[in-house]
């Protein structure tokens, strides 16, 4: 009965085990500790120092005991059996018992129990390094087992040429109503990436000429100084999180595009493109302007010296020498800024509209990918719903063309690496 | 070929000049971006300025069984449209809890309704002309005012604006941010630790590397995909809750921290290391004992500034549902809860326009805590970097 009573809160049962785990390893370490210092006081030269062997001790005793813990607990969850917590972590308990006495065998003089220790530190740390890996396949397995499902339902030639995007008829055909032609769900995602597209756009147009700028007059011109006290103005702009980009693009920035859209007697849509575009645009500028700032700053002085010694002033040294030379690394920065842009979600989410509309007017309200990624899993549909589901088919293919464009900006990057010769970027 | 001297001068001239254009046109776009960002803060600082302070009006509460039982009754009716129904809601419990109070009169500072708020604020209200003018009455007899908003830094959301406050946000992004660096942050520096000192160079690690190179340039949305399909879809952690929210954002921060601190342990220079090993130390005590805490400085940086980038992300808690109403903080890791750019998210889809400046309040408090963080980074940098 006791036991029942302690069942009732898994955080006692838990903590009790971390002290039992805790106190078994004190124990550990200072048995085997006692027994190494004894058996040096004999005389007998040791291969490590007593100490070390009892960190040892430690490990056999907590390592086993926690992978098997962590081990059961897994397998529970993933079996959705009820298994009391309490037994796995008594047992847990005995496996720990055991490495202890195991562990304190250990204690001899013909024993590295340094190198073994060290191993296991490796072998943690790989381990470590492992779980960026999962994260990839997290994200890979997550996202393209849902989308199979999406294109089980619906036509993924449909999904790729289609030109209509009304996901929220899907509703209607699983009450059962979809039988009339008019109100099927349709996942044609042309518009979507038309104002995806769009919106990256008019960011780069802001973004590439501005940050680019920048980095050449702080590397090139500016005094140092200047230089000094530009850094962290581009760095305050570059910690401000997006939803607050968002926030200034809603309600600042596409109110005063409306404005002047009407000074020219243009009409424009509150939730238009052009603030959105604008606004990402400031957001990207110290991106690109610090991977720019890295790689103008890598190109090999020798290059500036020479042409500047043949008599050409310092703008057309930038022009002509400096800039081609950066140029690959240039590239690289503006293609992962353009990624950057086409997964941006927060800014558009708030400032760009929830009706997908192909065209060609920034003025006109257009969604974008993200946002239609939002849309549907925010709304209070079931996990399964092809609505749902539409999400994770936009998220593979937003993961495909950003993945694409990393890989060939590290392929730019490299290529300048090689050429110059530079380490640091 | 033959070129006088003058044509060749203006020629030089001319160059000259060109080069001087590029000079003032790159410094024109650094400029730009300055003015933005000063347009920009400037706008958010006018906008979210009246969240800090709040209309306060002075009313005589009556305690007493009817008032016990209709709230509303407590309060003069000439400025009972002027107070908060938030006030009247607590007034029962208040009575409850202090019997003393029953049968007397007292005089009190009481948070004032949302448009008496907002014309005392200068702006746009929905309040009637007659109502206006009792409140410049009050005004005028001192007892009305703009007091400052404590309650903007001690509640939760509200549905009311004048109510309405960043607490509960705030706690939630303590515990999400407890979340995320207890997990992103011993296992970055293993990470990192692992390919820069131990990991041998052979295809594998390479993978790894670009691997991880590829994991931070992965849009954000795509980790909140992850967080609802694995953590909450598969391992069922949850929804809404800090927990979930931490471990995807774990995730997303994990390659900030591995890379910088990669970046912080190469500037530690070899001679180090040799001098370690070659007076017996193993790699294990080399690293933990001369490389980690002479590069410690730069992997705490780092960390900060990974920290920081979480703070502010937004999209892919939407996806794990951690934009919730929460008027009450909660100290947990499972219950549900928001964060401080999810509740200014939530603001800012709100209608009424009285959250159009809690929404520039809430960012200017989230920007406060993040330029300081920054600054912090900066500084650390500054004082503990080494140059080799």
């Amino acid at each position: 009965m006791f036991f029942r009573e302690i069942d009732m809160s898994t955080n006692i049962v838990f903590l009790l085990f971390c002290a039992g785990l805790v106190g078994l390893g004190g124990v550990a370490f200072v048995l085997s500790r006692a027994k190494a210092t004894r058996v040096r006081a004999t005389g007998t030269s040791m291969y490590a120092q007593p100490d070390q062997y009892g960190w040892f001790a430690v490990l056999t005793t907590a390592g086993p005991a926690l992978l098997i813990s962590a081990l059961g607990a897994f397998v529970l969850l993933l079996m959705g059996a009820d298994i009391p917590l309490l037994y796995l972590l008594a047992a847990s308990l005995v496996i720990a018992a055991i490495g202890l006495v195991l562990g304190l065998n250990q204690v001899r003089p013909d024993f590295h129990a340094r190198r073994a220790i060290e191993s296991v530190i490796r072998k943690l740390l790989a381990a470590a390094a492992a779980i960026s890996i999962l994260t990839t396949l997290g994200i890979l397995i997550s996202i393209v087992g849902e989308a199979l499902r999406f294109f089980q339902l619906h036509s993924f030639w449909d999904f790729i040429t289609g030109t209509t995007w009304n996901p929220g008829a899907s509703f209607l055909s699983s009450a059962g109503r979809g039988e009339d032609g008019g109100s099927a769900a349709q996942f044609g995602s042309v518009p979507l990436f038309a104002g995806t597209f769009m919106i990256t756009l008019i960011a780069m147009l802001v973004a590439i000429p501005v940050g680019l700028g920048a980095a050449v007059y702080m590397v090139e011109f500016a005094p140092a100084r200047v230089r000094q006290a530009a850094k962290p103005v581009l760095e305050v702009l570059a910690g401000i999180p997006t939803v607050v980009y968002g926030v200034f693009a809603a309600l600042t920035v596409a109110p005063l595009v409306v404005d002047i859209a009407g000074l020219f007697g243009l009409e424009a849509s509150y939730s238009n493109a052009l603030a959105p575009g604008l606004v990402m645009g400031i957001m990207i500028i110290p991106f690109i302007s610090s991977l720019s700032d890295d790689v103008i700053n890598s190109v090999p002085s020798s290059l500036r010296e020479g042409a500047l010694a043949l008599g050409i002033t310092k703008g057309e040294m930038v022009r002509n020498v400096v800039v081609p030379a950066a140029a690959p690394g240039i590239i690289s920065a503006s293609l992962l800024a353009v990624s950057r842009a086409l997964g941006e979600t927060m800014i558009v989410v708030m400032a760009a509209g929830m009706r997908p509309n192909l065209t060609a007017n920034p003025l006109e309200d257009m969604t974008t990918v993200t946002v239609s990624i939002v849309a549907a899993l925010t709304g209070d549909q079931e996990f399964g719903s092809a609505q749902t589901l539409s999400a994770f088919a936009l998220g593979l293919v937003l993961f495909i063309v950003t993945l694409t464009l990393n890989i060939v900006s590290v392929i730019m990057i490299r290529r300048f690496r090689e050429k110059y010769r530079v380490n640091n970027l | 070929m033959s070129q006088s001297f003058e044509e060749i001068s203006a020629q030089l001239k001319k160059r000259h000049r060109r080069s001087a254009r590029m000079k003032w046109m790159t410094m024109g776009a650094l400029i730009l971006a300055a003015v933005f960002l000063v347009f920009f803060i400037s706008d958010m600082v006018v906008r979210g300025w009246p969240a800090f302070q709040q209309a306060q009006i002075k009313v005589d509460i009556t305690y007493n069984e009817q008032s016990k039982e209709i709230p509303l009754a407590a309060v003069n009716e000439t400025v009972r449209p002027l107070v908060s129904r938030g006030v009247f809601r607590t007034l029962p419990q208040r009575m409850e809890s202090n019997p003393e109070l029953m049968g007397t009169t007292k005089t009190q500072w009481v948070i004032a309704d949302s448009p008496v708020d907002q014309y005392l604020q200068g702006n746009k209200s929905e309040l009637s002309a007659e109502a206006r003018e009792v409140v410049d009455r009050l005004v005028r007899q001192g007892r009305a005012e703009l007091k400052f908003n404590t309650r903007f830094f001690t509640a939760g959301d509200s549905k009311m604006p004048e109510l309405a406050g960043i607490a509960a946000a705030a706690i939630g992004t303590l515990m999400t941010m407890l979340v995320t660096m207890s997990v992103c942050f011993p296992i970055g520096v293993m990470t990192a630790v692992y390919l820069e000192e131990f990991a041998p160079d052979n295809k594998l690690t390479q993978i790894v590397e670009i691997n991880i190179n590829n994991l931070a340039a992965v849009p954000s949305i795509l980790f909140g995909l992850l967080g609802l399909a694995i953590y909450i879809g598969f391992f069922g952690v949850p929804r809404s809750s800090p927990l979930v929210g931490g471990l995807t954002l774990a995730l997303m921060t994990l390659p900030v921290i591995i890379i910088s601190t990669r970046a912080a342990l190469r500037s530690v220079p070899d001679s180090i290391r040799h001098a370690a090993f070659g007076v017996g130390c193993s790699r294990w005590q080399v690293v933990r004992d001369h490389v980690l805490p002479v590069s410690l400085p730069g992997i705490l940086t780092g960390s900060i500034i990974g920290l920081a980038q979480a703070m502010g992300e937004t999209a892919p808690l939407i996806l794990v549902g951690m934009v919730a109403f929460i008027p009450e903080a909660s100290m947990t890791l499972t219950d549900a809860s928001t964060v401080m750019p999810a509740q200014i998210f939530t603001w800012a889809s709100e209608p009424d326009s009285a959250f159009a400046e809690k929404t520039a309040g809430g960012i200017l408090v989230l920007l406060a805590v993040l330029i300081f963080l920054n600054a912090l980074a900066v500084w650390l940098r500054n004082k503990f970097e080494r140059r080799w």
